[in-house]
């Protein structure tokens, strides 16, 4: 009796562990899986979207937003009277993007900038937050959406050939805000100008109306998710020509003031008492 | 002819949802909007998936209140009323699933549930919690990444991507594999509804005087282990893994078995004894 | 030797430049691409597209063009391109271009008008066109047989339509579109200056301290040249001014120092504003200061005026498809509505809007004008006279009536206009005045464009390097094929006239045709052509390198006549459009690099190229089409006697041309292209420059065997026929002031602007310094003025003629008194909004081509209504959706634009007229300047409401 009960016992032990070292083994392979799941950076979120990691998080992939902009009244065909394919998609196999998650491709379907942003207010998990795109007085403002930022790459953009082209600059919905013209002297040529696109961050929305309308045959032109199309200058220096500057900056961690460099590692002590070689 | 009603009543219901779903897509209508994870009814009643909502409050974020409202009226309609009924009569992944094990049947494939000794049933309660735990090491709602219900209705929806595979996955599975596998063993969904459905007011209820004991019921039953009571007395079917689908009401020549409503059941065996 | 520093940044930058990518090719990239030229022939040409000209160079291989580069020697653009100019390479290769002529059949296999297009050979299709072309002959004579032409014909195929028509058909219903877009520019030219074309060039560019644009996009629509300008501005920000004067904001405004929003047609108030300034503050015109240069005036210029009740160019009563006139107001084909503005071709009442404006002429407000057709009738008058028509152009009354943005402030305007005209007048200060359609669109753009001429006259700041009113071209051979090679229905080569009899004996000369074959009545322009075919007396019409159905106004009645009447359309292209599918027969057209070819840009400059590539199918060159339809008539059909509508008379000219040599049989291909002449002097010459190594489809046939007209493989006709018909055509100008090179010259070089002297190009005509004419017409003098159009003239004062006399006027230029009037129709209650047409930079007129091309596409896929925030929330429309636009023709469905490349001020729309889903020309207004006949694209009233 007692050896049958010993052995329930410890066959009990046994497929305990097992069970517990199973679900470990599983726990690790779907973290595994999921984290490389969500890996997928280069993405282009819907206006309002919270920071990638945070969107991930809320995002409870229930659609609403791509149906909102399929759906809205003004993306109907001029002749059919049929709705056009929608901004957002859905992330799907293959999309190579988490699976079910809204995101959009400018080059086929940019965002169009609605006044209305029909995609944001539906949003049921606070993933795509109302707040970050309405303004002082309380109305939504698509010019504060953060989607992306575009980025001209020169070699291949050919109004840095000098040829006319600006197509994206006639394109952005915020013409001579986000992106501008700068204008050149053609030394070449002696007798024409340069009509350059730049592209100003504090303004682009990222909608990407410029990567659509590009003419190249890969864009010279395209939208990249904010933090991977800026840098960042150090805290530690504000423009002295520029008021607002230390806004940027904001207020330092004072933790992090001290520095440490190779040189610096040790303490003076033990720098001084190594014996200089002479 | 066997009877189906309850077999065409839940693809009608199946089919009736998705068809809504994909129109308010598709065609702007504004009946239920958005897909399982969280819908809008009406355009102004919120719906959320329980499961999916303990995943999104695992990653730790602080989800919004439509979500949260939407997630306590799916809880309290299947907690009172629906029981598991989720799996059988909404999610369209059990139409993937009767197929296979309909399939099964027909190329008779087995007659008896194999034990799988790392199978058991209880695997989808160890995954349901694993999937929290997940969502919160890896900072994303961990079943909804690979959830083939969603992906399913999203593919339905959205239109299907390479996402299909999984759903083709979970078929063979099902087929080849473990007889009611996904549904009977894994889906750390069905787990959750399990758990909520337990003590709802609609249970299936078995007339002993009734029952010949043929076992039809047994054989169609996804779940058959809730039926331990066939040909043994006259009591409700009160396990939360049952999804109250109804096959083996239609199946019973004998009017043995029936929908009721819990309370009443209770009484009538009390009465019976 | 040593450079110096900056020869040798110079050098450095031409080095990196002629890389054309330049930077950071990395070098094994670099010697790919060396390898990949090897299999490549480079070959110069002009650009397919606007009236700029820039020279390209075109790489072919395996008989397909397969890239280009724009030309660094060539003086425009030094290589440069703006994006259309970036796809040449691309327009040819569209998936549907047509490759085999296509005839409405019925199921026998018949013609038939209701039947659906398939494939015939093209024996059958010229079978087909002789049979309708002699159905419509013996209808209605040569009026009945007609061509809608083009300013993007090659010099050669332009020649060799107008010959066959104007010699053959002796038919002047050949008119080109160039009539929608220089029109009032060359009537401009011929009352001014007595001869067509700018006095200056592109050079004025870079030489000139201030550009002031005048309803004209450049940005857009001149890339290239406004890549100079923006250069020229660049190279001396504080000295150099650029200001834009335009009915809506658009990207030529983000380089003005000021810009002047004004509404529709109160342009002419602004030019009379500068001018009164001019003589008002002149010490001759009462003022205190020298302004007015008194010895170039007196020397060089007279003044004048003509008859202000001239009508709007529309229909007039009485005529076919405006009868009955019905008690609900409709009258024949044209609804109550529609009448509502057509009625005021035959009489409007004074506004009090334009009332000032006319109190000179003897108008009061409320008083209504009897208008009779427009006409060319004009005559000289005295200074006092003249100052006394702009007496009512004060800065107040101007600022009232021509403030185009409701959100301006008067103070504002005023001021801007002040400091414009301070602009004008400031001595020494070189200006350069550019418009392009927003002058010459306009029902007064004669008018609007001979004061332009005033301004600079006065200030003696015309056909001076730096300085003058230059007219832009909007086609790329409007000036070289339309208006030099004369394919309008009122002139011949080289500004002759049809109407002037010396002119047609000359012509009938130079074409070996019997003398009084020629008809002298030049009146089908081509809204006339279009309402011949509504009237039912034009029954055969052929569409030549234009989209005559998408591209004139009201254009639903013309459709509609095609469609319904009984008639016969023809339509060349290279793809299928709007024309081809209202058309009854479309026949495939070699497209630009697949032929022969030649174009003349805006500043006189002739450029030529050779055929790169064979043409696609059995598509062949407008041409080849012209020549073969001439096999298919003969003396006996075409130069018998004919009575015109007007009762005039057309000799039969038969018998003399059995004098001349030929017989009843001898065919006009025999007579106009393969005479003796022809084949004499322009022998193939297969093994010399420029034709060795080069197809030539035409005139040896190819390698495709095209199975031709007469059902035998087409072998060419065995002389170098684009030679024969540019040297004949270039003969009617020599020693006119009109001199181009020899055909062979054009070859060698990046184009010349005529007159070519010595082999010497003229930068500045008129001026004795530049133009070798101007020195033999005034020796040892600074100008002439010798164009010799309308060079005598009566007297009289602004009311009329006092003295019918003529009083020649050699060597003088004009100025003319014109008032500012009302459109005929501005919007009203009803019909609340101004709507502007016209195109953006993407797109090349009706998108035949650049729709084509993917990345055209897919930058600007469908045509914008743009308008004005405020307009859109007021009519309940948000930005992204549908309105209909409507007016008192039809409607069509455009999607809303608030922001982006054109701002329009409240109260105006702008919708771009490339894309035929958003057909804008069926809700424009075909009315015209009376004068030019060029449809008014820029003005009509519309209604705008959510679709």
């Amino acid at each position: 009796m007692a050896k049958s009960s010993d052995n329930s016992r410890r066959k009990f032990m046994a497929t305990t562990l097992q069970s517990v070292g199973l679900t470990a083994f599983a726990g690790v392979l779907w973290s595994g899986y999921s984290a490389e799941a969500k890996a997928a950076k280069l993405v282009l979120r819907p206006p309002g979207a919270l920071p990638e990691e945070d969107f991930l998080k809320a995002c409870i992939k229930c659609g609403l937003c791509a149906e909102a902009c399929v759906n809205r009244d003004t993306n109907v065909d001029k002749e059919t009277g049929k709705q056009r394919p929608g901004t957002l998609k859905m992330a799907k196999g293959g999309d190579h993007k988490l699976v079910g998650t809204p995101f959009f491709t400018p080059r086929d379907v940019p965002c169009y900038m609605c006044d209305d942003i029909p995609c944001v207010p539906v949003c049921p998990s606070g993933a795509l937050s109302e707040a970050s795109v309405t303004d002082e007085k309380g109305e939504l403002d698509i010019k504060k959406a953060r989607m992306g930022l575009a980025v001209v790459h020169k070699e291949s953009c050919v109004a840095f050939w000098g040829l006319q082209c600006d197509a994206c600059y006639r394109a952005c919905p915020l013409m001579d805000e986000a992106i501008s013209l700068e204008y050149q002297k053609n030394d070449r040529t002696g007798k024409h100008a340069f009509l350059l696109p730049v592209v100003h961050s504090d303004v682009c929305t990222g909608c990407g109306l410029c990567e659509k309308a590009c003419v190249t045959e890969k864009a010279a032109i395209f939208v990249l998710p904010t933090d991977y199309a800026t840098g960042k200058a150090g805290d530690h220096y504000v423009k002295g020509w520029d008021k607002k500057d230390q806004l940027r900056v904001g207020d330092r961690d004072m933790d992090k003031i001290e520095t440490k460099t190779k040189r610096s590692e040790e303490t003076p002590v033990d720098y001084l008492n190594k014996e200089i070689a002479y | 002819m066997k009877k189906i009603k309850y077999l065409l009543l839940r693809r009608f219901t199946q089919i009736g949802l998705l068809v809504l779903y994909f129109g308010a897509n598709a065609y702007g209508w504004n009946i239920l909007k958005g897909t399982f994870g969280s819908s809008v009814l009406f355009g102004v009643i919120p719906l959320a998936d329980p499961y999916t909502t303990l995943q999104v409050l695992a990653t730790g974020f602080v989800i919004g209140s439509d979500v949260l409202l939407g997630a306590a009226i799916i809880t309290l309609f299947y907690f009172v009323i629906g029981g598991r009924a989720f799996c059988s009569w909404v999610c369209p992944i059990n139409m993937v699933t009767d197929l296979a094990n309909w399939l099964r049947r027909v190329l008779k494939l087995d007659k008896e549930e194999v034990n799988y000794r790392f199978l058991k049933r209880s695997v989808r309660y160890w995954l349901m919690v694993l999937g929290l735990i997940v969502s919160a090491v890896v900072g994303v709602a961990a079943f909804e990444v690979l959830s083939p219900i969603t992906i399913m209705q999203r593919g339905i929806i959205f239109g299907f991507g390479a996402g299909i595979s999984v759903v083709i996955a979970i078929f063979l599975f099902d087929l080849f594999g473990v007889k009611n596998g996904w549904c009977g063993h894994v889906c750390p969904l069905g787990a959750a509804y399990s758990l909520i459905g337990q003590k709802s007011l609609i249970r299936v209820k078995h007339d002993h005087d009734a029952c010949t004991a043929c076992m039809e019921c047994k054989v169609v039953c996804p779940e058959n282990q809730v039926l331990w009571m066939i040909n043994k007395e006259s009591v409700s079917v009160t396990d939360g893994e049952c999804t109250n689908c109804g096959r083996c009401i239609d199946v019973c020549g004998d009017n043995a078995l029936e929908f009721g409503i819990r309370a009443m059941a209770q009484k009538q065996k009390e009465a019976t004894a | 030797m040593a450079l110096n520093r900056r020869e040798f940044l110079k050098s450095a930058a031409a080095a990196s430049a002629a890389s054309a990518v330049g930077i950071a090719v990395p070098s094994n990239l670099q010697a790919a691409a060396n390898d990949a030229e090897k299999g490549w022939r480079w070959d110069k040409a002009a650009c397919r597209f606007c009236g700029t000209g820039c020279g390209i160079m075109l790489a072919t291989k395996g008989g397909k063009i397969v890239a280009v580069k724009g030309d660094p020697a060539a003086p425009v653009n030094r290589g440069l391109n703006c994006i259309k100019g970036y796809f040449n390479a691309k327009i040819m290769y569209g998936a549907d271009r047509l490759k085999t002529p296509l005839l409405r059949m019925n199921d026998k296999g018949e013609f038939d008008k209701k039947g659906k297009f398939r494939p015939v050979s093209w024996q059958r299709a010229f079978d087909e066109m002789e049979k309708h072309a002699k159905k419509a002959l013996k209808e209605s004579g040569p009026e009945g047989v007609a061509v809608f032409a083009s300013g993007q014909y090659t010099i050669m195929e332009g020649y060799a339509a107008q010959k066959m028509m104007k010699a053959g058909f002796r038919s002047n219903a050949i008119d080109p579109n160039a009539r929608h877009c220089m029109a009032s520019a060359v009537v401009g030219f011929y009352q001014t200056f007595g001869i067509d074309e700018p006095s200056g060039c592109y050079d004025d560019i870079e030489i000139t301290d201030t550009i002031v644009t005048w309803g004209s996009n450049m940005a857009e629509m001149h890339p290239i040249l406004w890549s100079r300008v923006t250069d020229r501005k660049l190279s001396n920000p504080d000295k150099v001014k650029v200001v834009n004067i335009q009915t809506y904001t658009h990207r030529t405004c983000d380089l003005g120092d000021f810009n002047i929003i004004f509404s529709p047609n109160t342009d002419l108030a602004i030019w009379n504003y500068l001018a009164r300034e001019i003589v008002y503050r002149d010490k001759k015109g009462g003022g205190k200061e020298d302004i007015i240069d008194w010895d170039f005036v007196n020397k060089h210029m007279v003044f004048a005026t003509g008859p202000v009740n001239i009508g709007y160019g529309m229909r007039r009563k009485g005529e076919k498809s405006l009868t009955p006139v019905r008690p609900d107001g409709s009258a024949g084909k044209y609804t109550a509505k529609e009448m509502q503005t057509i009625n005021k071709e035959m009489e409007k009442k004074i506004s009090a809007k334009e009332a000032p404006a006319l109190a000179p002429f003897g108008k009061k407000e409320g008083e209504v004008l009897k208008n009779t057709p427009g006409t060319l009738k004009h005559w000289e008058i005295s200074f006092e006279d003249y100052k006394k028509s702009l007496e009512p152009y004060t800065l107040d009354y101007v600022a009232k009536i021509a403030k185009g943005d409701p959100n301006e402030s008067l103070e504002s305007f005023k001021k801007k206009l002040q400091m414009l005209a301070d602009l004008y007048i400031e001595k020494d200060r070189k200006v350069v005045s550019f418009w392009t359609m927003g002058m010459n669109q306009h029902t007064r753009g004669t008018w609007v464009n001979t004061l332009s001429y005033n301004v600079h006259f006065m200030l003696n700041k015309q056909a001076k390097p730096g300085s003058g009113a230059f007219s832009l071209t909007g086609q790329p051979s409007a000036c070289g094929t339309a208006r030099e090679v004369g394919t309008f229905c009122h002139r011949l080569p080289a500004d002759m006239m049809v109407k002037n009899p010396k002119h047609r004996a000359h012509a009938e000369k130079v074409w070996g045709v019997p003398a009084g074959t020629l008809n002298p009545v030049g009146n089908q322009h081509i809204m006339k052509i279009h309402r011949d075919i509504e009237d039912g007396v034009v029954k055969f019409a052929w569409v030549n390198v234009c989209n005559a159905y998408q591209d004139s106004a009201s254009a639903k009645h013309w459709i509609k006549a095609a469609r319904e009447m009984d008639n016969f359309i023809v339509t060349s292209d290279g793809y299928p459009g709007i024309s081809a599918m209202v058309s009854d027969l479309v026949l495939p057209s070699a497209m630009i690099y697949e032929k022969w070819g030649a174009y003349g840009n805006a500043e006189r400059r002739t450029q030529h190229w050779r055929q790169q590539v064979l043409p696609v199918g059995d598509a062949m060159s407008d041409t080849w089409q012209w020549v073969e339809f001439a096999k298919r008539f003969t003396v006996k059909d075409l130069w018998g006697p004919y009575t015109l509508r007007n009762g005039k008379k057309l000799p039969d000219v038969r018998k003399d041309a059995k004098k001349m040599g030929y017989n009843d049989d001898t065919t006009m291909y025999e007579i106009l292209f393969a005479n003796e002449k022809a084949k004499k002097n322009y022998p193939l010459k297969p093994n010399e420059f420029p034709q060795k190594g080069f197809d030539n489809s035409e005139a040896m046939g190819d390698a495709r065997n095209v199975v031709g007209s007469d059902g035998k493989v087409f072998k060419g006709y065995g002389f170098m026929i684009q030679e024969y018909l540019f040297e004949e055509y270039a003969s009617f100008g020599r020693g006119h002031g009109h001199d181009l090179a020899p055909f062979n010259v054009y070859h060698k070089v990046r184009g010349l602007k005529w007159p070519v002297v010595d082999g010497k190009e003229t930068q500045w005509r008129f001026n004795v310094k530049y133009d070798p004419y101007a020195a033999k017409a005034n020796p040892g003098g600074d100008f002439a003025f010798y164009g010799p159009l309308a060079k005598a003239l009566p007297k009289g004062d602004l009311t009329g003629i006092k003295d019918k006399k003529k009083k020649p006027l050699p060597n003088k230029a004009k100025i003319f008194a014109r008032p500012y009037m009302d459109p005929p129709e501005m919007p009203d209650k009803e019909y609340d909004t101004w709507l502007c047409t016209g195109r953006v930079l993407e797109h090349w007129h009706s998108g035949t081509m650049t729709m084509r091309v993917p990345e055209l596409y897919r930058a600007v896929p469908e045509a914008l209504c743009y308008m004005h925030p405020n307009d859109a929330k007021a009519k309940g429309v948000k930005r992204g959706e549908l309105v209909w636009v409507e007016s008192r023709r039809g409607k069509v469905k455009a999607r809303v634009e608030t922001r982006g490349r054109n701002r329009p001020p409240q109260g105006l729309v702008f919708v771009p007229w490339f894309d035929e889903k958003v057909f804008i020309n069926k809700v424009c207004l075909d009315a015209t300047c009376p004068m030019s006949k060029q449809t008014d694209f820029k003005k009509c009233a519309v209604k705008i409401y959510k679709a």
